[in-house]
């Protein structure tokens, strides 16, 4: 069974700590080019790879992940 | 499959817990005190406790808890949070009283009032923030401080000649009769998170069983007083504060 997922960031809680980014398995998270109002580099999917696991979301220290997934055949 | 068609609020898996508060966290980028606050709220909001729960806040960074956990909350003197719970346990037992203190809080300025909770075997929940320094006031050295470590105070590096040895308070607590549960756990990863999530469940749990405290250290960082990137200090813990300061359970009365 495979799953993929997605992940939706409220960008202006976003510090842009990164924590989430080393915590992807699948590389799918990084940081963006532009800024939220606060000026941090929002996290922010970069790659349709992502699999709904939620680690980036678990270590999120401001919680401004949300975790979607499907199961795919 | 595209990307909107998976973000539908049935396929959920993992949001903001209800039991956060809307309020901006003031703490900085990366700051472990964020990912404690949202484990003990899963937590709490998992156990369907929010009504009964009561928390103490310390001073230190985490001094403002109260307005991010969504629960019942007193703010105690610095270092007095073990006091203020106990009194709050004996005259609402039915009640979850759980402390939040930083290693500046417990390690110092309250260490008399943790050794003698622990000893009196109170029936409350320590979760002890060690990130090795106080973060609040600019990152001065903590008892808890790396030997080599620089910090604000000891600028050179924290010599045991000068300043003492790294005071280690889990095995120390662990010897007193009063303590039920002992672990030391950390949140740089989602494994880790989970883990410490799991212990920190237990401890809500044995505080009421009646058989004392238990205590759940958090081996954290202090990226700001570190002075590094939050994904420096998470590997930075990981090769210096986790070999004085090791993972796992230390002391579990009902095993
Ligand atoms: C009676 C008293 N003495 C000293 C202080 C100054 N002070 C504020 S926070 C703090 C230490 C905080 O360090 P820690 O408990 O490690 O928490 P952190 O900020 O690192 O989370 C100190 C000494 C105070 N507020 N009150």
């Amino acid at each position: 069974m495979a799953f993929k997922g997605a992940i939706e960031v409220d960008t202006q809680r976003c510090k842009g700590c990164s924590v989430c980014v080393e915590n992807c398995p699948t590389k799918s998270i990084g940081l963006s080019r532009s800024v939220n109002n606060k000026g941090y580099h929002y996290a922010e999917m970069i790659a349709d790879t992502c699999i709904g696991c939620s680690n980036c979301a678990v270590v999120c220290p401001d919680s401004v992940i949300t975790v979607y997934r499907v199961k795919i055949q | 499959m595209n990307l909107e068609d998976i973000k539908k609020p049935e396929n959920i898996v993992y949001r903001k817990t209800p039991l956060l508060t809307d309020a901006i966290m003031h703490y900085c980028p990366g700051c472990s005190h964020g990912t404690v606050h949202k484990i003990i709220a899963e937590v709490i909001d998992e156990m369907g406790i929010q009504d009964k729960t009561i928390a103490i806040s310390p001073v230190g960074c985490s001094v403002f808890a109260y307005n991010y956990i969504d629960v019942d909350w007193q703010e105690a003197a610095h270092g007095r949070a073990p006091a203020l719970a106990t009194a709050t346990k004996r005259l609402n037992p039915d009640k979850y009283v759980f402390t939040y203190q930083g290693d500046g809080d417990l390690a110092s300025i309250g260490t008399a009032e943790i050794i003698h909770a622990c000893s009196r075997g109170e029936n409350i929940v320590v979760i002890f923030i060690n990130n090795g320094i106080y973060g609040m006031t600019g990152g001065q050295m903590a008892p808890t401080t790396l030997l080599g470590m620089k910090t604000a105070t000891t600028p050179y590096g924290r010599d045991a000649k000068l300043n003492g040895f790294p005071m280690v308070i889990a095995p120390m607590i662990a010897q007193l009769d009063g303590t039920a549960f002992i672990t030391r756990q950390a949140v740089h990863t989602a494994a880790a998170a989970r883990k410490a999530k799991a212990a920190i469940r237990k401890a809500f749990e044995y505080s009421m069983k009646d058989i004392g405290l238990s205590f759940v250290e958090i081996v954290a960082t202090c990226n700001s007083g570190w002075k590094m990137s939050p994904v420096e200090a998470n590997k930075w813990m990981v090769e210096n504060m986790f070999a004085k300061y090791p993972l796992g359970d230390i002391k579990d009365v009902l095993k």
